[in-house]
């Protein structure tokens, strides 16, 4: 950040710039967190509607407990680090295109 | 003389040493850095020069409550399946975080919400606003980390009554900040991260090594439709009469989510009790979980000194990457806490028939001592160790959030409301005046709370601030049309009403305790009396998140559209520092013409 005034100012501060700027990052954050919450929300479903399939067992533990005591914090991982990789090169797009 | 040396002579050396060593440790942690910075901005640019993994680390420090190290394990023994829900949303709820609100309000320069507030709608009001839901959260979060301190001294010295640990505990965290102040916190919490983590994980491994694994502990107890549990343990102790049954503790809508519908039955006649269970107890407790998973996702989103934290890694990738290591770093430790819940369910069953500081939630401090009686100094040791992380535990988060709390005292109510002319020196002395009013009212409030869960009492912490401050980001950093109005309308009406409805559960929950405070407050016993005449409504104040939070999103779009004309003037360019890449400059760019124009 040397220079206080980016180099094509027209195109940073347009409107279409900031919609087109909220819009991807949206998409990018709604698609994960849609993601998440099947998940998430989808397992009192199951055990709601399934309960003899979930309590099934494996290996001592009954499937809802398996998913949600262990399983869920790994899935949970590999979201947040998929968008992270995702949004770090959206942004460098981004900046890309604006220097361009 | 005789009454003071009594509970000495019980104690545990063992525990007591490790206890105090980790008391010391923080202590003497906490005036060590204090003394290695100078100004009172090292506290961020500390922060700034912090590598991912200590920050990461710090964040995760106090991240973990009592309620993470002994609230989960308790919940999960006294309720079974559905107490899971808590860790596991306490470690997602960062996922929200990270996806919509934290890149963003990085970049638009804010370290605390009331900042936020005001430059987000150019408006001192909204500060003030803003500074008063700080407290309210902070208070009820503090709650249960008093309990946590009571319950804990309360089993080192035996015989100790709980609320000189809540005093006690109280006072030295709150000296320890009015003298130390905020500075140089990040290696404190740090450092106590990893004590936590080995504290909770080490008797885990050494537990499951003697005793049998997660899944066999788990396989002792019968699901609906078996006749015997796959993996019968012959060290199983038989279960007291207070326990749940194993088909109820170990499968989804147990007793924590029916416990109001329960309730109801119980007051019918008892011809009609088994119709009126078949019709509501399923659906209810289906909609009691989603209201907790949405308190607690939420929440975690919108608390406020988690959020302080974590922006302490201003720098773009690496605050990305910092959330990434704390969500694993949560994750890893909450696998643990509902493994001491369910080996405490097999082997200690008589915690049971205990309430408050005697019953299921010091199940982590209590289990080590199992050990003990097999191979003696390992096993006390292992309780020494235990006992130091839940020492951590409570000190750690209470001293974020005091330090929070008293920040927003002195920094935002005295120095910017009452006497904005007040040289540093006054603000230093206002800070340590608050940071002792704020320390008292919370040991006050510590005890009250004893026969209240810890994990209870957090979840009504995050529901308030899932139903004020997460409405309040959201809607804030995504859509550009929100005013002042609308924003602050919707956030202490949301906000309000959760905490209205927390206290009465918690009131009418207290009126009911057999001690003192079934005394103080009589007056809401026929509350209870209500309940059970209309579940749905228990279960709607048990748990208000479910319609605060569409309430407030609601009121912050009507009121915003309605007051259209209110936009700040400057919208686009404030959108464009919370969404642009930080590389492309704009921050600075705005800041500067923010500068120029105050100078007209």
């Amino acid at each position: 950040m040397s220079s206080p005034t980016p180099p094509d100012n027209d195109q940073i501060h347009s409107e279409s710039f900031l919609r087109l700027l909220m819009r991807r990052q949206l998409k990018l954050s709604i698609a994960c967190a849609a993601t998440f919450l099947v998940v998430l929300l989808g397992l009192p479903l199951l055990n709601y509607f399934a309960p003899a399939l979930m309590a099934t067992r494996v290996a001592g533990f009954t499937w809802s407990w398996l998913i949600l005591g262990v399983l869920f914090f790994p899935f949970v991982w590999i979201i947040s680090w998929l968008f992270i990789r995702r949004s770090i090169a959206l942004e460098a797009a981004e900046v890309k295109s604006v220097k361009r | 003389m005789h009454l003071l040396l009594l509970p000495l002579a019980a104690v545990d050396p063992w525990i007591l040493s490790f206890s105090l060593v980790t008391v010391v440790a923080t202590i003497g942690m906490g005036f060590w850095s204090a003394r290695s910075s100078k100004t009172a901005s090292d506290f961020f640019v500390a922060g700034r020069s912090v590598s991912v993994g200590w920050n990461a680390s710090a964040i995760s420090g106090e991240y973990l409550s009592a309620a993470s190290f002994m609230g989960i394990a308790g919940m999960v023994m006294s309720s079974g399946y559905d107490a899971l829900w808590y860790p596991v949303c306490y470690a997602c709820g960062y996922l929200f975080l990270l996806l919509f609100i934290a890149g963003p309000l990085r970049r638009f320069g804010a370290y605390t919400i009331p900042d936020f507030a005001e430059g987000r709608y150019d408006s001192p009001l909204f500060r003030k606003i803003a500074v008063c839901f700080v407290l309210f959260i902070g208070f009820f979060y503090t709650m249960p980390q008093m309990k946590g301190a009571g319950t804990t001294l309360a089993y080192i010295f035996p015989g100790l009554p709980y609320w000189v640990g809540v005093v006690l505990v109280g006072a030295v965290i709150t000296l320890n900040v009015s003298l130390g102040g905020m500075k140089g916190i990040t290696l404190v919490q740090a450092f106590q991260y990893w004590i936590k983590l080995f504290a909770i994980s080490a008797p885990v491994f050494v537990l499951m090594a003697v005793f049998g694994f997660y899944n066999g502990q788990l396989g002792a107890n019968v699901v609906t439709g078996e006749t015997t549990a796959p993996m019968a343990m012959a060290a199983r102790a038989p279960l007291v009469e207070k326990a749940p049954k194993d088909t109820a503790w170990i499968a989804p809508f147990g007793p924590l989510t029916t416990k109001a519908v329960a309730a109801a039955a119980a007051a019918l006649p008892a011809d009609q009790r088994a119709a009126f269970l078949a019709d509501h107890q399923r659906p209810y407790s289906l909609l009691y979980t989603y209201s907790l998973i949405i308190a607690l996702v939420c929440g975690t989103a919108g608390l406020p000194h988690i959020l302080v934290r974590f922006y302490t890694n201003p720098d773009g990738g690496a605050a990305k990457r910092t959330t990434m290591w704390v969500m694993i770093l949560i994750g890893v430790f909450y696998v643990f806490p509902p493994i001491f819940g369910v080996i405490g369910r097999n082997l200690m069953p008589e915690l049971y028939s205990g309430v408050g500081a005697k019953g299921t939630d010091k199940v982590v401090l209590e289990l080590p001592t199992l050990l003990a009686a097999k191979f003696g100094v390992l096993g006390s040791i292992l309780s020494g160790i235990t006992c130091a992380g839940a020492f951590a535990a409570f000190m750690s988060t209470f001293s974020g959030l005091l330090v929070s709390m008293t920040g927003a005292l002195a920094h935002d109510v005295y120095g910017r409301m009452l006497r904005p002319a007040s040289t540093p020196a006054e603000r230093l002395r206002a800070f340590k005046i608050s940071a002792v009013l704020i320390g008292g009212v919370a040991v006050l409030l510590g005890c009250f709370v004893e026969p209240l869960e810890i994990n209870f009492m957090v979840g009504q912490a995050f529901a308030i601030a899932a139903a004020s401050y997460f409405p309040l980001l959201f809607m804030s950093v995504w859509w550009r049309g929100m005013t002042m109005k609308g924003a602050a309308t919707g956030m202490l009406t949301g906000g309000l009403c959760a905490l209205g409805a927390a206290a009465l559960t918690n009131f009418s929950t207290l009126a009911t305790d057999k001690g003192p405070m079934g005394k103080v407050f009589v007056g809401f016993a026929p509350l209870n009396t209500f309940w059970a005449a209309h579940p749905l409504l228990r279960i709607l104040c048990d748990q208000p998140a479910i319609w605060a939070v569409p309430l407030s999103l609601f009121l912050m779009i009507v009121i915003s559209k309605a007051t259209a004309a209110q936009v700040p003037a400057d919208i686009r360019m404030k959108m464009l520092v919370l969404h642009a890449p930080e590389e492309l400059g704009l921050k600075q760019e705005y800041i500067q013409e923010h500068t120029a124009g105050a100078g007209h």
